[in-house]
Parts: C-alpha cells; sequence; structure tokens
C-alpha cells in the first residue's frame, strides 16, 4: 500500500477583515484553509493577531500578577495603551468598563473621548468594547463609532438586541463589527444573517464567546473549529467571517489563574492556543507575558 | 475507515448464504452485520479458514490501534480513536503525560521526581487528573547505571513507564529486569530493528518506533507487522512544532480517512525537543494534545504547568455530544445536612460544573437546586421568563428541599438580585439571600454565609 499525502482542499474562503486606517491597517481572516494547516492546499494570507486589552478605569479584581506589568499606567488608558504596543501586542482591545450602568454608569460621550485619545495615540489598530450592558452599549458604541470615525475600529460586541444602532452608526463612520453570540453555532449564523442584510460582511467579525481553560473552553474549540469547517469546506456564507476569541477577563477571572503567576500565564496561553489551533484569527489577551509566549509557540 | 457489514458478508461460508446458525445468529448476514458494529467476534463462526480470519481480523480491527502500556488499575491505554474532529463524535483514550528521568539526573532529582508523578494529583468537580508515566532515560551510555535506575524506579512506583535507550543491548537488558511491567521501549529505529525483533517475540510488550520522517515510518512498521508485533506507537522525529502539527495531522488523517494501516498508531512526542523552557514546553505539549498526541513525554514539571496541561486534556476529550443542559433537581454538593446552605441555578452544563465547582473549593457542602432553563444561563433565562418567581418556586416546592434541611433560606445569583421580592412573594416563609454575582466569588461568601446559617 502507497502512502499518498493526505493533503486536502478546501472551495471555501474566509472574508478578510482591515481593521485600522492608513499605515496601521492590519487585516484579519482571508484563509481558504484551516488553521494552522500550511500543509494543505491554499493560503493564509493573515497569521493570527495577538491584542492585549486595556481598561478605560483602573481595575479593581486584577490578580496582582496582570496588574504589575502595567502598574504605573492603570488610570491612563492611553499610556496604558502604549505600553501594550510597547510589550509587542498587533493592537490593542480597549474595554469601556467604566459605561457599566451596574459601577460607574459613565456617560457615553466621555467614554467615546477615551476611545478617539487611544485610538490616535497608538500605532497600531483599535479594537473597542463596551461594558456588555446590552442597552448601555447601544448608547455608547454608536457615539464611539462617531468620534472615531475614519479610524477604521473594531467595535463590539454587537448582540441579537442591540446590533441596529450599532451597525448603523459602524456603517456610516467606517468600522467593523463584532457580532457577538452565546456558545451557539446556530445562533451565530442567525445573527451574522440579521447583521449582514444591513451591514458589509466583509466587515464582520463573529465572536461565539470564549470560555476559559477548565471551565467550558471545550465549547468554545469546538464551536470556532465547526465554524471554520463550515466556512471553508462547506462554503457557508454565513460562517465564513473571521473569528475573535476574546478570552482574556474569563481566563484571568479563574481561581487557578489567580492563584499563582505562572499558572495564571499558562492558564490565559493555553486558552489562546487551544481556540488558535482551532480557528481564532485574533485573540485577546491581558498578560504581556502570555502574549509573548503563545506568540513565540505558534509563529 | 469502518468497514460494513455488507463487505463482510461476503467473505463467510458460502459468501454468505451457509446460515447455519452456530454463530447464534439468525443468518450470516445478521452475524456480519454485528461484527461491523463491534457487537460480535469472529471465533463465534467456526466454519471460517485461517486465511479469511486474518483478512477480516484486519478488516475489522480499529483504524488507530490500541496500544496498553504498564499493567493493571495504572496500564495506560492510548489509540482506538475513530475521529479527525472531536466534533465528529468524541476522542477517546486522553493523550498520556510522561514525565522523564535522565540516568545522569543526580538521585535527589530523581526521588522528586518520582515522588511528583504521585503526589501531583488534582480533583476537578469529582474526576481526578494526574500524570500517567514515568520515561527512564538512558544518557550515561552506561549500562550498570541505567539498570540501576530502571530497578529503584520499577520498586518505587507503581506507575507505567517507558524505557529509552539509543543502545539496543542495554535496552533490552533493562527491559529484562521489568518485562512483567510492560514497559515501552524506546526509541525502535532502522538500525536496530533487527535486534529488536527476536526480543519482542520472545517477550512481547510495546515498541516506540522511530524514524526521522512520516514515510520513514512506513517500512519499519510494515515490518514489525509482517513480524506480527502491532502493539506500537510512532515518532515521526519532528523537530519543531509546525512540523509536528503537519506530521501528526497527516497521520491522523492517513489512519482515519485513508484507512492507511502502517500510519495506524498512537503517536509520541517530545515537548521538550520542539521548544525550551518550562513554560513554552508546557504550551507545545497543549497544542500537541489538540493536535492529535497519543503520548507526551516532559522534561519536568511543577504544579503550576500540570495542572494546567491536564486541564486541557480532560477538555479536549471530553465528550462533545454530552448535552449541554443538566437535570432539573436538587443536587447535594459535598454531603449537606439539615443546616447547610440551600442555592439556586439553572441547567446550562456550563453554569451547573462551575457552580458546583466553586461550592466544592469553598469546602462549605451545600445544597444546590438547579432549575431546568432551557440550558441558558442565569441572566438569559431570566430574560426569557425561565428563571423567576413564579417558576422557581413550584419547582422548589417539588424537589424536596423543604424535607432536606431546616434552612429557609435560598441564595440567588447576584446577577438576578431583582427576583427577590417575587421570590420571597411566592415563596412564604423562605427568606431570600442575594449571593454573589459572579460564580468565582461563591469562595470568598459561601464560608461566612454558613456560619452565621449555624448561629
Ligand atoms: S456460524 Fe458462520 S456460517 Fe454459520 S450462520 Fe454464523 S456466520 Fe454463517
Amino acid at each position: 500500500m502507497d502512502f499518498k499525502a493526505p493533503v486536502e482542499s478546501f472551495a471555501g474562503s474566509v472574508r478578510e477583515v482591515s481593521i485600522g486606517s492608513g499605515a496601521k491597517t492590519v487585516k484579519i481572516g482571508g484563509e481558504n484553509r484551516l488553521a494552522y494547516s500550511p500543509f494543505d492546499e491554499g493560503s493564509t494570507p493573515n497569521p493570527p493577531r495577538l491584542a492585549l486589552e486595556v481598561w478605560d478605569m483602573a481595575p479593581e479584581d486584577w490578580p496582582e500578577s496582570t496588574t504589575a506589568p502595567f502598574a504605573d499606567v492603570l488610570s491612563d488608558p492611553v499610556k496604558w495603551a502604549q505600553k501594550c504596543v510597547d510589550y509587542g501586542a498587533d493592537m490593542v482591545c480597549l474595554r469601556l468598563v467604566s459605561t457599566d450602568p451596574s459601577t460607574k454608569n459613565a456617560p457615553a460621550e466621555a467614554a467615546a473621548q477615551t476611545a478617539k485619545q487611544v485610538a490616535q495615540a497608538i500605532k497600531v489598530p483599535l479594537i473597542v468594547c463596551g461594558s456588555g450592558d446590552e442597552k448601555k452599549d447601544a448608547e455608547v458604541l454608536p457615539k464611539v463609532a462617531e468620534a472615531c470615525s475614519g479610524e477604521s475600529l473594531l467595535i463590539g460586541p454587537a448582540v441579537k438586541e442591540n446590533f441596529e444602532p450599532i451597525a448603523k452608526a459602524c456603517q456610516e463612520h467606517g468600522h467593523s463589527i463584532i457580532a457577538q453570540s452565546p456558545l451557539d453555532i446556530n445562533l451565530m449564523k442567525e445573527l451574522s444573517i440579521k447583521l449582514s442584510k444591513v451591514f458589509p460582511a466583509d466587515r464582520i467579525v463573529i465572536d461565539p464567546l470564549s470560555s476559559a481553560l477548565g471551565y467550558g473552553m471545550e465549547y468554545s474549540f469546538t464551536i470556532m473549529e465547526r465554524t471554520k469547517q463550515t466556512g471553508v469546506a462547506f462554503k457557508d456564507a454565513m460562517t465564513q467571517m473571521p473569528i475573535i476569541a476574546d478570552l482574556a477577563a474569563e481566563s484571568w477571572k479563574t481561581k487557578e489563574a489567580k492563584s499563582d503567576e505562572k499558572q495564571g500565564i499558562l492558564w490565559e496561553g493555553i486558552t489562546a492556543v487551544s481556540l488558535l489551533l482551532a480557528g481564532a484569527n485574533l485573540a485577546v489577551l491581558r498578560h504581556p507575558d502570555s502574549l509573548k509566549l503563545v506568540s513565540d509557540t505558534l509563529r | 475507515m469502518a468497514v460494513k457489514g455488507t463487505d463482510i458478508v461476503k467473505k463467510l461460508p458460502d459468501l454468505g448464504k451457509k446460515n447455519c446458525k452456530e454463530c447464534g445468529f439468525p443468518t450470516c448476514f445478521a452475524f456480519a452485520m454485528k461484527l461491523a458494529s463491534g457487537g460480535a467476534t469472529l471465533d463465534k463462526c467456526p466454519h471460517l479458514s485461517p486465511e479469511v480470519t486474518e483478512e477480516l481480523e484486519d478488516a475489522l480491527s480499529p483504524a488507530i490501534k490500541l496500544v496498553t502500556v504498564g499493567t493493571g488499575d495504572n496500564a495506560l491505554q492510548v489509540g482506538n480513536e475513530e475521529v479527525v474532529f472531536r466534533h465528529d463524535k468524541t476522542y477517546v483514550h486522553p493523550t498520556g503525560i510522561g514525565l522523564l528521568i535522565s540516568d545522569t539526573e543526580d538521585s535527589a532529582k530523581v526521588d522528586e521526581k518520582i515522588k511528583k508523578i504521585s503526589d501531583l494529583q488534582f480533583d476537578v468537580v469529582g474526576i481526578n487528573l494526574k500524570a500517567d508515566l514515568l520515561a527512564l532515560k538512558c544518557d550515561s551510555g552506561k549500562k550498570d547505571t541505567f539498570l540501576a535506575l530502571v530497578d529503584k524506579v520499577c520498586k518505587s512506583t507503581g506507575v507505567p513507564f517507558m524505557l529509552i535507550c539509543e543502545d539496543a543491548d542495554i535496552l533490552l537488558a533493562a527491559r529484562d529486569i521489568c518485562a512483567d511491567r510492560r514497559p515501552l521501549l524506546y526509541p525502535v529505529t532502522k538500525n536496530n530493528i533487527d535486534k529488536i525483533i527476536p526480543a519482542i517475540k520472545e517477550k512481547p510488550g510495546p515498541l516506540g518506533v522511530k524514524a526521522d520522517s512520516l514515510e520513514e515510518l512506513i517500512p519499519l512498521t510494515t515490518r514489525l507487522k509482517e513480524e506480527k508485533i502491532d502493539e506500537v506507537v510512532i515518532d515521526p522525529g519532528s523537530k519543531d512544532l509546525m512540523e509536528a502539527i503537519n506530521d501528526q495531522t497527516f497521520i491522523r488523517r492517513a489512519a482515519i480517512k485513508q484507512g492507511f494501516r502502517p500510519l495506524g498508531y498512537p503517536t509520541i512526542a517530545f515537548p521538550g525537543t520542539l521548544a525550551k523552557g518550562e513554560l513554552k514546553e508546557i504550551l507545545v505539549a497543549s497544542a500537541l494534545v489538540i493536535k492529535f498526541a497519543a503520548v507526551l513525554i516532559l522534561t519536568d514539571f511543577d504544579e503550576f504547568g500540570l495542572r494546567p496541561l491536564l486541564m486541557q486534556r480532560l477538555n479536549i476529550y471530553t465528550d462533545p455530544r454530552m448535552p449541554l443542559s443538566v437535570e432539573e433537581k436538587l443536587y447535594a454538593v459535598g454531603e449537606p445536612g439539615e443546616t447547610s446552605p440551600v442555592l439556586i441555578t439553572t441547567n446550562w452544563a456550563l453554569t451547573y460544573f462551575i457552580v458546583s465547582a466553586e461550592i466544592e473549593s469553598s469546602k462549605v457542602s451545600s445544597w444546590l437546586l438547579v432549575k431546568e432553563a432551557e440550558g441558558l444561563g442565569v441572566l438569559t433565562a431570566w430574560a426569557a421568563g425561565k428563571f423567576n418567581g413564579d417558576s422557581i418556586a413550584p419547582f422548589l416546592k417539588r424537589s424536596g428541599v423543604e424535607d432536606k434541611t431546616k434552612t429557609r433560606k435560598l441564595v440567588i445569583p447576584g446577577k438576578v438580585a431583582r427576583i427577590k421580592g417575587e421570590l420571597e412573594d411566592a415563596l412564604p416563609g423562605w427568606e431570600i439571600i442575594v449571593g454573589p454575582r459572579e460564580a468565582t466569588e461563591i469562595t470568598g461568601f459561601l464560608p461566612g454565609y454558613a456560619a452565621k446559617l449555624k448561629n
């Protein structure tokens, strides 16, 4: 029996999404094969990108190991973001935590100004995330889109309850959108379908939710792997969007990550490696050491 | 590539028309179908020629050979995988994680590693996680030194082990002092295979075959198969992680999708040769847990590295067909009694696992009510009207919790603090306590709360 290398080729491809304007443009997606399979036919024009997260207010419940690398800049999102770039982040993910109605409930305008300052201060593209409160995000994110017009941000999360106003503003001001759905491939497709009726499909990045290692990581893993397979192998247009694995907060929330620095770095690192191998095109991390470790390991 | 019953039946006596029923099945066809699904064995039909038996045995054997290292309860089994993607069905035999001991390490280090392999164990929602084997390596080149190490490990631990030595004479001498423990012998290469074959025929046991590439493995496994030796794990000699991902993927695809027998074996890899540094080695290992490695040998590990690696292995090898929701009922976490706390959450599997794990690690035995909410998380369930006063109250009554405990205080998730009022209206006699918003805060909350309950 002769051996024939089982090289595979696929008919579908993932859409390519550009984030950032001018010289700082970074593209994600665009591949027509599965993740980390350079041995198959086709091409992977853009490697997976790694972002570090920044909060718009000093975090209170982060483990010491994750605040230490940013100790002097935690209450200055602009400097914090610059530091992330120094640590080698391909992108920065600014989280507008202060707007959460259950905590500071900061006004949308103020948050939008912070986003603008950060976007203008860094030489890499910016991702801006709301607090996750659907109603408030529907107010905050359009303001961000407007204030940062022309910066080509990646803005989210847009969920099925609030995507309309966010999509409208992002459409108008030239941004891309994170479409988020809760760990279910069908709900994800449903949202992609609805969103792509009012918003260009090649500016959508999907977020099927990233659970941390030990806390449901396998669900995220398999949804991402299946999403990529459905898009690339079975040519389903509504799963052919790049995937974002926003895993920082989930990883560092675990008691395992909080209890020991090295274990925390590995907790975040293994979650990232797993989801990148599953097909995520962009991962958001918190600790600069896990960023470096993941980058060294998978590139 | 699973063989079909309709193909098997043609090989049975009289082209499958004999139908003598001696196998216990009404027809040859029925027997063939059972064979294909794994529900019967070939020996039940007394009318098969040796040639047909051999041919069918081969066709019926799994795409990836099952290999056992060690003996008894501690034995490590790898292989028998049936799919490339875990979502196609499930992975079955979790990657064996091994710890390397070199015979050039000093005795304190050796003792430390022997201790580690048995001491580093972790409990996760009732599942015990631990590493699986020791890999004893001859770096000294000296037979006596290596044999002394093998002897010491043999006497001090029951975990399975593998023997690594480039010199086949030393390797076989070491095997001879512990053959009854079924060690995995490594490496079998094109240079020593002639010496190894007779020794293995004499005392059968698992072999680790190594070559510099996937193609070069093929003549070696083919040769062993001709000698009827097939308890084999294979090492394609990958030089870095990307090459390892390529090799591992091709081996898995060749075995499963092409039914290519010469590569139908579980694989072994050494992350320490692919990356240097304690954290990087663990990360590389985690990539290979996903990319099909059946055995991974680490140069060293500590708690902070082994725990996340074993957790990841558990995650990846969990059956994805398991439902995303758990049964609605009253769960006892630990050994709760009449004065233990009572908590409630929804029946999304993740919510349940996380909450029960947190209660467990708080070391406060508790009653956990898990309310059917179409497998939704707490906040979504509330929004969908599945987790409110009207629906929780009848469930609580049905659950029997009132007979199990005198406690009349119910802890609700902080995220749905707003249902406190309606729940108190619906449950006269019960006081509603607003608990933590995040499951991770339960460990901080429960001990103090439980102490207050007792007073
Ligand atoms: S014993 Fe063999 S020949 Fe007889 S019915 Fe069964 S399979 Fe057919």
